[in-house]
C-alpha cells in the first residue's frame, strides 16, 4: 500500500503535479466559494472559453499566452457586461453568444495568423498536469499567496457586498470594484488552472470542491476552509488515478472532486438526500400517530 | 430634515420617477405607498444613489444624502436576498459596522456590543449562530431590523419590511419603529399593504411615478387619490 503511495512520489514530474494540483485546490476553493454564492457559474464557464480567443494574439505578439488569455477573459466579461447592462438581451443568450463568438475567434486567427497554429488547441482544451514546469508551479504560488492576503485583507466587505450587494452599496462600499475584481480573480484563477485542467473542464475545479463544502457548513469561511481541503484532496487522489489508470489527469480530478460533491448531496447531516428522507419518514411517523 | 427637490428616473427612456419633490421633519414615522411599479422602490434606490437619477437633490440635515451614508440604514426587499447563503445572524447583523471598522481591520468591542444589544432588541440573540436559511420570514425580517439598529444611524429606510413577516414579527417592529421615532430619528418604509397598518404613520407619501399626495392619512387616503394612484376599482375598495 505504501509502495503505491511512494512510486509516483520519486518521479519528479509527479512530485511538481502534485504541488501544482494542492495549490490549484486552495485557490479554486476560495474564489469559488464567492463563484457559488455570486452565482457566477454560467459567466466562469464562458470565460473559460473566452480566453481562447486571446492566445493566437498573444502569440504573435510576443507576449506570455497566459497574458492574451487573462485579457481576452477580462474583455469577454466587459462585453458581456455591456450587452447586459444596455440591451434587452437576457444574460443566458449573452453568454452563450460570447462563449461561442470568443471560441472562434481563437479557432479563426490560430489558423489564418501565421506560425499561430503551433499553439495545441487539444491540449489549450484538455489540459495536461504531468507537463507542468517549476515556473508554472511559482507562478501559482504567488497568485494563491495574492488570493488568500486579498480575501483575508477584505473579507468582511466582500460577505457583505456578495449577501446583500444594494445594502453593500447603500453604505457606500465601492461595489462595482468589489464585481470587477470579483470577475478579475475568477479569470486570473481559470488561466492558472488552464494548462492543469483545460479550458473544458476548469469550471469543475473552481464549482465542485466549493460547492461540497456549500452543502455541509453555515458560513463562508468555513466554505472556503472545507472546500480548499476538498479541492487539495481531489488533485492528489485524481493524479493518483490517473498515474494508475494511465486516464487523463484533467479529467480523473474532476471526477473525484464530482465523487466528493455526490457523497455531501446524499450524506450531508443538514442538506443531504438521506437526512431529507429521514426527516420527511419521522414526519410521517409522527402524524400518523397522531392520527 | 429629509429634503428631496424634484428627482427623476428613467429606465432606457421611460420614465420611472416623474419630478418628485417633498419634505420630511426629523422625528417622523412615513409610510410610502403606491401600486405595483408606482417607483416606490426607484424612488429610495435614487435617493441612496444607488440607481442615476436624471435629475433632482437629496439632502438629509442640510447636507447631499450621499455623502452621509453612514448616517444611514437601508433594509431592502426580502426577495432580493440569497436566504441560501451561507451566513449566520451574526455575520448578517455585523454588516452593518463593516464600513465603520474600516478597511484592513477587525470589528471593534464596540461594533460587537452594538450587535449584541440589537439582536436582543429584536428577539433574536439566542439565535445568533444559526444559518439565516434555517429561520421563518419573520426572524429573517428581525435579522434586518438588528442590523439597521447596528449601525445607529439617524435616516432608517425600509423596503417593504412587513412582507412574509408574522403576528409577532410586525409587533416588534411596530414597537421599534416607536422607539426609534421617539429618540428623533427620521423612517421611511414602504408599504404595500393600504390597511390598518397604515395608522402608524405620521404621514404617508402616495406615489404612481409622480407623488400623488403627501400628508396624514386621513387627508392622503381619500377616494380622490386613490383612484388616481390605483386606477377606480381599488379606490372604493378602500377609500
Amino acid at each position: 500500500m505504501l509502495d503505491l503511495i511512494l512510486e509516483p512520489l520519486s518521479l519528479s514530474f509527479m512530485q511538481r503535479a502534485l504541488m501544482l494540483g494542492i495549490l490549484l485546490g486552495i485557490l479554486c476553493a476560495i474564489v469559488g466559494s464567492y463563484m457559488i454564492v455570486q452565482q457566477m457559474g454560467m459567466l466562469a464557464h464562458a470565460i473559460s472559453h473566452s480566453v481562447m480567443a486571446g492566445l493566437p494574439i498573444a502569440y504573435v505578439v510576443g507576449l506570455a499566452l497566459s497574458v492574451g488569455a487573462l485579457v481576452a477573459g477580462v474583455i469577454s466579461a466587459l462585453v458581456l457586461y455591456l450587452i447586459e447592462s444596455r440591451s434587452r438581451v437576457k444574460t443566458d443568450a449573452a453568454m452563450a453568444l460570447i462563449l461561442t463568438s470568443f471560441v472562434a475567434i481563437g479557432v479563426t486567427l490560430v489558423s489564418v495568423i501565421p506560425g499561430a497554429n503551433r499553439i495545441d488547441l487539444v491540449h489549450v482544451l484538455f489540459g495536461n498536469i504531468l507537463g507542468v514546469t517549476m515556473q508554472e508551479i511559482w507562478w501559482t504560488l504567488v497568485v494563491t499567496v495574492v488570493g488568500i492576503t486579498l480575501v483575508r485583507l477584505f473579507f468582511k466587505e466582500l460577505l457583505f457586498y456578495t449577501f446583500d450587494p444594494k445594502g453593500a452599496q447603500a453604505s457606500g462600499l465601492p461595489v462595482r470594484w468589489y464585481n470587477a475584481s470579483l470577475i478579475v480573480a475568477m479569470t486570473v484563477t481559470i488561466v492558472v488552472c488552464l494548462p492543469t485542467v483545460g479550458a473544458l473542464l476548469v469550471v469543475a475545479l473552481l464549482v465542485a470542491p466549493a460547492v461540497t463544502a456549500y452543502l455541509l457548513v453555515k458560513e463562508l469561511h468555513q466554505m472556503m476552509w472545507l472546500g480548499s481541503v476538498i479541492g487539495a484532496l481531489s488533485s492528489v487522489i485524481g493524479m493518483y488515478l490517473s498515474y494508475y489508470l494511465d486516464a487523463p489527469s484533467g479529467a480523473a480530478i474532476v471526477l473525484v472532486s464530482f465523487c466528493f460533491f455526490c457523497l455531501a448531496f446524499i450524506f450531508s447531516p443538514s442538506d443531504g438526500l438521506l437526512s431529507g428522507l429521514w426527516t420527511q419518514r419521522r414526519r410521517a411517523k409522527l402524524t400518523n400517530h397522531e392520527h | 430634515m429629509l429634503e428631496v427637490q424634484n428627482l427623476s428616473v428613467s429606465y432606457r427612456g421611460n420614465c420611472a420617477l416623474h419630478d418628485v419633490s417633498f419634505l420630511i421633519p426629523s422625528g417622523q414615522l412615513v409610510g410610502i405607498i403606491g401600486p405595483n411599479g408606482a417607483g416606490k422602490s426607484t424612488l429610495v434606490e435614487a435617493m441612496l444613489n444607488l440607481i442615476p437619477s436624471t435629475q433632482g437633490v437629496v439632502r438629509f440635515k442640510g447636507r447631499s444624502l450621499k455623502n452621509q451614508l453612514l448616517n444611514t440604514s437601508y433594509v431592502p426587499q426580502r426577495s432580493l436576498i440569497d436566504w441560501d447563503y451561507p451566513a449566520t445572524v451574526w455575520n448578517v447583523v455585523m454588516m452593518a459596522q463593516t464600513v465603520q471598522a474600516g478597511m484592513f481591520r477587525g470589528f471593534s468591542r464596540k461594533a460587537r456590543h452594538l450587535a449584541c444589544a440589537a439582536l436582543e432588541r429584536v428577539g433574536m440573540y439566542d439565535l445568533r449562530s444559526r444559518p439565516i436559511g434555517e429561520l421563518s420570514g419573520g426572524q429573517q425580517q428581525r435579522v434586518f431590523l438588528a442590523r439597521a439598529l447596528a449601525k445607529e444611524a439617524e435616516l432608517l429606510i425600509f423596503d417593504e419590511p412587513f412582507t412574509a413577516v408574522d403576528r409577532k414579527t410586525e409587533d416588534i417592529i411596530f414597537d421599534i419603529f416607536d422607539e426609534l421615532r421617539a429618540e428623533g430619528k427620521t423612517l421611511l418604509v414602504i408599504n404595500h399593504d393600504l390597511g390598518d397598518s397604515l395608522a402608524i404613520y405620521d404621514q404617508l407619501l402616495l406615489l404612481n411615478k409622480r407623488l400623488i399626495a403627501q400628508g396624514p392619512r386621513q387627508e392622503v387616503v381619500t377616494s380622490d387619490n386613490l383612484e388616481r394612484a390605483y386606477g377606480r376599482g381599488l379606490a372604493r375598495v378602500f377609500a
